[in-house]
């Protein structure tokens, strides 16, 4: 135990708690926003939502096929649509720790930290590996 | 590209699994669900996935391909939610985390692309022997509030894997420091797998590896499991998305839900004994692991 003061917070922990905080908040929004032009009909969406209820049980495969649903960012041409608009909110969401690790990398550098500045490089590396689409599984 | 998705070409191939219940009930019931799973998952040190792919593979309609896509969005919302409070007050230690979140996350690419080879009865089975396993590591594992770590090990220390965290609970502020980091490393390698296989997060795993192996106190355990979470669940995800498997009316309001919830769950976390909620997350593991595996087999269909 070292006493009953509260301790002081690392810079790059607040730095990343803040970026964290509006990236979450801007992805949320989106993919709220997006999602209620498509269920309330104002962003038709590629999958009609009346014909969802007899395609959300079928196997990812099977699924894919007889919606026409794109793999990989072709996606991305669909975008207009609300449920690939609804899937930008949920891409934001899952790139918000890009940014937050890109957003530290000068506090660790400016303390001559350089394996922490190596490991948030690495981490970014991975996550855009990940979402490169390069790693595929055939159906 | 073309449209191709008429709605009597889908329907006259595919089975009409809920045909009497309107599309917009199953949405609004996945937002409910998920804001009290999202109060629940944090202050458990569960990730949020880990109580939606077996509670909503189970009683939900869904392919399960679609609910561990959407089980990697709820645990990563649940993290990014709770994310920035608990660096704020120093319950998720950006050193700890970063060594383990960045093999976590690349295993997690590794099981996901398995996770969606594999065929869905043996996912289905294999989920629901891995919810089982969960029940009885966590009924069974020993917690401690603040393991006596005498030294810490070379990597660790040469990782500053060490801190200090305010426990407003007792009033006072904890010195901590970790051992066995290696070993760490190499189980989060294995957590990350499974996260990605499964689609369950890993704050079941997380918490006792870091708070059992490399000593961390509980606190600080739950506090950075969950933001390791973020990153792990982040890389995950990535692979569902572009494999197509994210339907946007099971994911958004799950992801809503749960991040209302978690927000919630982040607070209540440096009031609560983690105890507390604890018995209520092992209960309904206990029934969706069971439903999982029945299913699974083909006896609860």
């Amino acid at each position: 135990m070292s006493g009953s003061e509260r301790p002081p917070v690392a810079e790059e922990q607040l730095r990343y708690a803040r970026v964290l905080e509006w990236g979450a908040r801007l992805g949320l929004a989106v993919a709220v926003a997006a999602f209620a032009l498509y269920v309330t009909g104002v962003l038709p969406g590629h999958v009609p939502l009346e014909t969802l209820p007899a395609l959300w049980s079928l196997p990812l495969a099977e699924y894919l096929q007889r919606s026409s649903t794109p793999v990989g960012w072709d996606w991305v041409g669909l975008a207009g649509r609300g449920d690939f608009a609804s899937l930008a909110g949920i891409a934001v969401l899952a790139s918000v720790s890009v940014a937050c690790l890109a957003a530290v990398i000068p506090v660790y550098l400016r303390r001559g930290n350089r394996i922490y500045a190596a490991l948030c490089v690495l981490a970014i590396a991975v996550l855009l590996l990940a979402a490169s689409g390069i790693l595929v599984v055939r159906h | 590209m073309a449209f191709a998705c008429a709605p009597d070409a889908i329907a006259a191939g595919a089975p009409a699994v809920d045909g009497a219940t309107a599309w917009w009930i199953w949405p609004l019931a996945l937002f409910v669900v998920c804001f009290a799973l999202g109060i629940v998952a944090v202050p458990a040190g569960v990730g949020g996935g880990v109580l939606f792919v077996p509670i909503v593979g189970g009683f939900f309609p869904f392919h399960l391909d679609f609910v561990r896509g959407a089980g990697l969005l709820v645990a990563l919302a649940s993290a990014l939610a709770a994310g920035p409070n608990l660096l704020r007050v120093g319950l998720a230690d950006l050193r700890l985390a970063l060594p383990l979140a960045l093999l976590a996350s690349a295993s997690s690419i590794v099981g996901a692309l398995v996770g969606l080879a594999l065929p869905s009865a043996i996912v289905q089975t294999a989920l629901g022997i891995t919810i089982l396993a969960i029940v009885v590591l966590m009924a069974s594992a020993k917690k401690s509030e603040f393991p006596d770590v005498q030294a810490p090990d070379k990597l660790g220390a040469a990782l500053a894997l060490h801190g200090v965290f305010h426990d407003v609970a007792r009033g006072e502020s904890v010195r901590w420091q970790v051992h066995r980091t290696p070993l760490g490393l190499v189980l989060f390698t294995g957590i990350g797998v499974l996260a990605g296989m499964f689609g369950l997060g890993a704050g079941w795993a997380n918490v006792p590896v870091l708070n059992l192996v490399m000593g961390a106190p509980l606190k600080v355990s739950a506090g950075t499991s969950s933001f390791i979470l973020s990153l792990v669940d982040s890389s995950a995800a990535w692979v569902y998305l572009n494999q197509g498997a994210v339907l946007a009316v099971v994911a958004v309001p799950s992801v809503a839900g749960m991040m209302l919830g978690a927000r919630i769950g982040a607070r209540l976390l440096t009031v609560l004994k983690a105890s507390v909620v604890r018995r209520l997350v092992l209960g309904l593991l206990l029934v969706a692991g069971l439903r999982a595996l029945l299913k699974g087999l083909g006896v609860w269909t």
